[in-house]
C-alpha cells in the first residue's frame, strides 16, 4: 500500500518540483518588505496584488531551496558536500545514536529500565542531518522518540541513560523517563509524549528569539527553533495552529516532519487525505519541502538552508523528510502490521551504511577511522551504562519537589521538614 | 469477588430499535449460565460484538483500532462488521469526539475510543461545551445520547506522567454526561452497553491495569447493568469504604487484613459516578457511621471530595469520625515513584484505623 508514496518522484528529487518559481519568493509571499513593525499580522493587504498573490500562492507546489544551493549542484565539477571532519563527525553522531538505542533495547528487556520507550533505529540521518547545523543556543522540541535528539544536541549519553533507568543524575534527575528530556544547558525544551504538544510550545520559543533580536534589539540573536514530529502529528489541530501562527510572524523556526509512514498501526496513507505533507506549507504562506530522510547529506543540504533561511529573518519553513523506523513504535509493540518486504526496502537504505559508503568512496575517511569512531561509541555507550547503573535513585522528598515554583508551597511542611518525612504522610492526603 | 445477583426485567436488546434509544434502566439476569473466564479487554470486546450486532447504526472509531487497538478491545471488529463501522481516524482526538457528536446528532450509536485517557485533553472542549450541553441548548431537538467515549485510564505500574492520569473527577463536574467505571470483566461487560444504549452521552473509563489482570466467568449473552446504581460487594459494620474501577481490588485486600484485626468493613464499588447513587451509600453510612473514599486520582478536588461533601450534608449526625480520603498524591503522576504515589493497600490499612479509632 505504500508504494504510490514511495515512487522515484520523490525519494531522489530533494530539490523544488518547479524550480522556476522559486525567484522572488520573498515578496510574492509576504505581504510588504520587512518593516520596523514587528508582528506580520497588522499589515494590510495590498489588494491590486492579491489576486497575483493567490494565483501565484497556489501554483507554488515547492518553494525556497535558494539559488545558492542550486548553484552548487550545478557546477561543472563534482564538488563533495562535506569535508573530512564533517563527515567524521556526522558518522560519529549517527552511531552514537544507533547503538545507543540498541543498548536501550537490551536495557529493557533485562528489566533496568521500564516505562514506554520508543526506539529511533533508521531515523538517525534526520536528528544528525539537522541538529548538526545548530548553535547551542537554538533550540529544539521533540517528541516522545526524543533520545537521539538529546543526544545530537549534545545532552551527554550518560545523563540520557541514567534519565532513562530513572536515577537522579538523569537529565531531569529522573523525573521524567524515557519520553521526558529535557536539558537547559543545550536547549532542549524536552520530548513529549502527547503527539503535537510540543510544536506550540517550540512556536513560543521561536517568538522570543525574534523578539529579543527586534524589540530588545539583541542584534546578535539569530537563535532558530526546531520542531520535530511526526507524520500522525500532521493531522492534528495544533500542527495547522501552529503553522499558522509561525507563517504570520515569520517566526525563526523550522518545522520538520519525521514522515516514518506509521503511526503505530496506522498507515499514513490511510489517515491522511493528502500524504505529501510538504504541501501544507505554501497552503500556510511558508515554502514546503521534501526530503529523502535515509540520506544525511541530502538532510543536511535542505536544514542548512531552512535554518539560513530563519537565521536571516525570513520566516519558517516545513520540511517533509521521507524516513522510517527499523523498531517497532515502541518496545512494546510487536511490529506485526507493517509488511516485511516494505521494511527490508527501507533497510537497505540504512543511512549509516549510506554514509560510510559515502566517505569511503570518495576517499574522505578510511574503513579503519570509521572502525575507530565505532569502537569509541561502543564504549561511550557501556560506560553510559555503567555510570547509569551506579548513580543513586532519587530520594522520596524528589517526588514533591517541583510542583510549584516555591517548594514550601508544597514540599515543605510548616515545621521546615519534607513532607515525605511526616508520619502523616502515608495516608496519602498531602496538605497544602 | 462476591457479588449479589442483580434479577431484573429482561428486554429485547435493541434490534427494531434504530430510530429510538432504548432505556438503558433495564436489566437481565447476569446468572452463570453459558459463561466463559475471561479478561477484561476479552469481555470489552465481546460487548463492543454484541453493540454492533444489535444495532446497525453503530459505529466504532478511534486510533488504531482496526488492527484491534493497542490494547486488544476492538479485535475482530473491522473484520466482521467491516470498514465502514469500524474504522481508524487520523490522531486528532477533539475531532475524533466532536466527529461522535455529529454522528451521535444525527441518531447513529458512536463508540469512540481515546487510546489513553490523559489524551482526552484535547477532546475536553468538545466533551464540555458540545457533548454535555447538547441536549440542553436545542430544546431536545437533537441530543448526542448515542455518544460513548470509551478511555482506558488509570495506573498501569510503567506509565509515567501520560499513561497512568485518572480525570474521572474532570468530567464529574459537567452536567450533562454520565461517568461509568467498572471494576472486573463481568461489570464491564454489562456497564459498557447500558452505557452504549443510554440515552446520554457517557464516558466509559476502563482500568487498564486490569485488561489482562483482571480474569473472571462472564456470561457470553446480551446483558445490561443497570447505571446509577451502586453495588454494596462486600457487607460490615464498622466502616463503610466506597470506590471505583481498580481501586476496589486495593481496598478489598485492606477490607481483609482489616478483619483480622476485627474490623467489619463494607465495600461498596459505585459503578456509576455521575450521577452517583448517593441513596445506597447514604444507608450504608447510616449503618456504620464511618466513611472512607480512595481513589487513585490527586486527593484535591478529586471525586472523592463530592462524595465527602454529600454524605457529610446527608449524614452529619450520624458520623463517628471525619471522611477519609486516601488517594494519590497533589502531584503529577510520577514515573518512578508510582508505588510511592498510589493510594496503597498500607494507606487505606492505615487509614481504616484512624478512622475505627477516631
Amino acid at each position: 500500500m505504500a508504494t504510490a508514496f514511495s515512487t522515484a518522484k520523490f525519494s531522489t528529487q530533494p530539490f523544488p518540483l518547479n524550480p522556476t518559481s522559486t525567484t522572488s519568493h520573498d515578496s510574492s509571499i509576504v505581504f510588504a518588505r520587512p518593516t520596523s513593525q514587528f508582528l506580520g499580522s497588522t499589515r494590510k493587504f495590498r489588494l491590486t496584488s492579491s489576486s497575483k498573490f493567490n494565483l501565484s500562492r497556489r501554483s507554488k507546489t515547492v518553494v525556497a531551496v535558494s539559488d545558492v544551493v542550486k548553484q552548487k549542484k550545478s557546477k561543472s565539477s563534482p564538488s563533495l558536500l562535506i569535508t573530512k571532519e564533517e563527515g567524521l563527525d556526522l558518522y560519529e553522531d549517527m552511531v552514537l545514536g544507533r547503538a545507543f538505542e540498541d543498548m536501550c533495547a537490551q536495557m529493557y528487556y533485562r528489566g533496568k529500565m521500564f516505562g514506554f520507550v520508543h526506539l529511533y533505529n533508521g531515523q538517525e540521518a534526520v536528528s544528525t542531518g539537522f541538529i548538526k547545523l545548530l548553535k547551542q543556543q537554538d533550540s529544539v522540541v521533540s517528541t516522545y522518540r526524543d533520545h537521539v535528539h538529546a543526544l545530537s544536541k549534545g545532552v551527554p549519553a550518560r545523563a540520557v541513560m541514567s534519565e532513562l533507568f530513572g536515577k537522579t543524575t538523569g537529565c531531569c534527575r529522573g523525573q521524567g523517563g524515557s519520553m521526558h528530556m529535557f536539558s537547559r544547558e543545550h536547549n532542549l525544551l524536552g520530548g513529549f509524549a502527547f503527539i503535537g504538544e510540543g510544536i506550540p510550545v517550540a512556536t513560543g520559543a521561536a517568538f522570543t528569539s525574534k523578539y529579543k533580536r527586534e524589540v530588545l534589539k539583541e542584534a546578535d540573536c539569530d537563535h532558530v527553533t526546531l520542531a520535530f514530529f511526526g507524520d500522525g502529528t500532521c493531522n492534528n489541530g495544533q500542527f495547522f495552529e501552529c503553522l499558522n501562527m509561525a507563517a504570520l510572524w515569520k517566526l525563526p523556526i523550522v518545522f520538520v516532519v519525521e514522515n516514518n509512514l506509521w503511526a503505530i498501526g496506522m498507515s499514513h496513507l490511510r489517515a491522511t487525505s493528502d500524504p505529501h505533507i510538504y504541501k501544507k506549507g505554501p497552503a500556510f504562506g511558508m515554502p514546503g519541502i521534501h526530503v529523502d530522510g535515509m540520506d544525511v547529506l541530502k538532510v543536511r543540504e535542505v536544514a542548512k538552508e531552512a535554518i539560513g533561511r530563519a537565521r536571516r529573518g525570513e520566516g519558517p519553513t516545513l520540511v517533509e523528510c521521507e524516513t522510517y523506523r527499523f523498531r517497532g513504535h515502541s518496545l512494546a509493540d510487536p511490529d506485526e502490521l507493517r509488511d516485511p518486504a516494505e521494511k527490508a526496502r527501507y533497510a537497505a537504505r540504512d543511512p549509516i551504511t549510506a554514509l560510510k559508503k559515502y566517505l569511503i568512496e570518495n576517499s574522505l575517511a578510511s574503513e579503519a577511522e570509521l572502525k575507530t569512531i565505532e569502537k569509541k561509541i561502543d564504549e561511550v555507550v557501556e560506560d553510559a551504562v555503567e555510570f547509569a547503573d551506579e548513580s543513586p535513585v532519587p530520594s522520596r522528598s524528589q517526588l514533591l519537589e517541583n510542583v510549584f515554583a516555591d517548594p514550601k508551597g508544597f514540599g515543605i511542611g510548616p515545621d521546615g521538614r519534607y513532607r515525605c518525612e511526616d508520619p502523616k504522610f502515608t495516608e496519602g492526603t498531602a496538605h497544602v | 469477588m462476591a457479588l449479589r445477583n442483580i434479577i431484573g426485567k429482561r428486554i429485547g436488546n435493541g434490534i427494531g430499535l434504530v430510530g429510538r434509544r432504548s432505556l438503558s434502566t433495564a436489566t437481565c439476569d447476569v446468572e452463570n449460565r453459558n459463561s466463559k473466564s475471561m479478561n477484561l479487554y476479552s469481555a470489552i470486546n465481546q460487548a463492543l460484538h454484541l453493540a454492533l450486532e444489535t444495532d446497525p447504526r453503530a459505529f466504532v472509531f478511534g486510533e488504531d483500532v482496526s488492527f484491534g487497538g493497542v490494547f486488544r478491545c476492538t479485535t475482530g471488529l473491522a473484520d466482521r462488521f467491516g470498514k465502514a463501522r469500524v474504522f481508524n481516524t487520523p490522531l486528532c482526538e477533539q475531532g475524533i469526539v466532536g466527529f461522535g457528536i455529529g454522528l451521535a446528532a444525527m441518531g447513529n450509536r458512536a463508540i469512540a475510543e481515546i487510546q489513553f485517557a490523559d489524551y482526552i485533553y484535547p477532546a475536553f472542549d468538545q466533551i464540555v461545551n458540545e457533548a454535555a450541553k447538547f441536549r440542553y441548548r436545542s430544546g431536545n431537538q437533537f441530543n448526542c445520547g448515542g455518544l460513548t467515549i470509551r478511555a482506558p485510564y488509570g495506573a498501569v505500574g510503567h506509565g509515567g506522567h501520560y499513561h497512568s492520569q485518572s480525570p474521572e473527577a474532570f468530567f464529574c463536574h459537567v452536567p450533562g454526561i454520565k461517568v461509568v467505571i467498572p471494576r472486573s470483566p463481568r461489570q464491564a461487560k454489562g456497564l459498557l452497553l447500558s452505557c452504549i444504549r443510554d440515552p446520554n452521552p457517557v464516558v466509559f473509563f476502563e482500568p487498564k491495569w486490569l485488561y489482562r489482570l483482571a480474569v473472571e466467568e462472564v456470561p457470553e449473552h446480551d446483558y445490561m447493568l443497570p447505571l446509577s446504581e451502586a453495588e454494596v460487594i462486600r457487607q460490615g459494620s464498622d466502616i463503610t469504604l466506597v470506590g471505583w474501577g481498580a481501586q476496589l481490588t486495593i481496598m478489598e485486600q485492606a477490607c481483609i487484613e482489616a478483619e483480622k484485626d476485627g474490623i467489619s468493613c463494607e465495600l461498596i464499588d459505585l459503578k456509576t459516578l455521575m450521577p452517583w447513587d448517593k441513596e445506597t451509600v447514604e444507608a450504608s453510612v447510616r449503618k456504620t457511621g464511618r466513611v472512607l473514599i480512595s481513589h487513585e486520582a490527586p486527593v484535591t478536588g478529586g471525586f472523592g471530595a463530592e462524595i465527602s461533601a454529600s454524605i457529610v450534608e446527608r449524614c452529619f449526625l450520624r458520623l463517628e469520625a471525619p471522611v477519609a480520603r486516601v488517594c494519590g498524591l497533589d502531584t503529577p503522576f510520577p514515573l518512578v515513584f508510582e508505588p510511592f504515589y498510589m493510594p496503597s493497600k498500607n494507606k487505606v490499612l492505615d487509614a481504616i484505623k484512624a478512622t475505627v479509632d477516631y
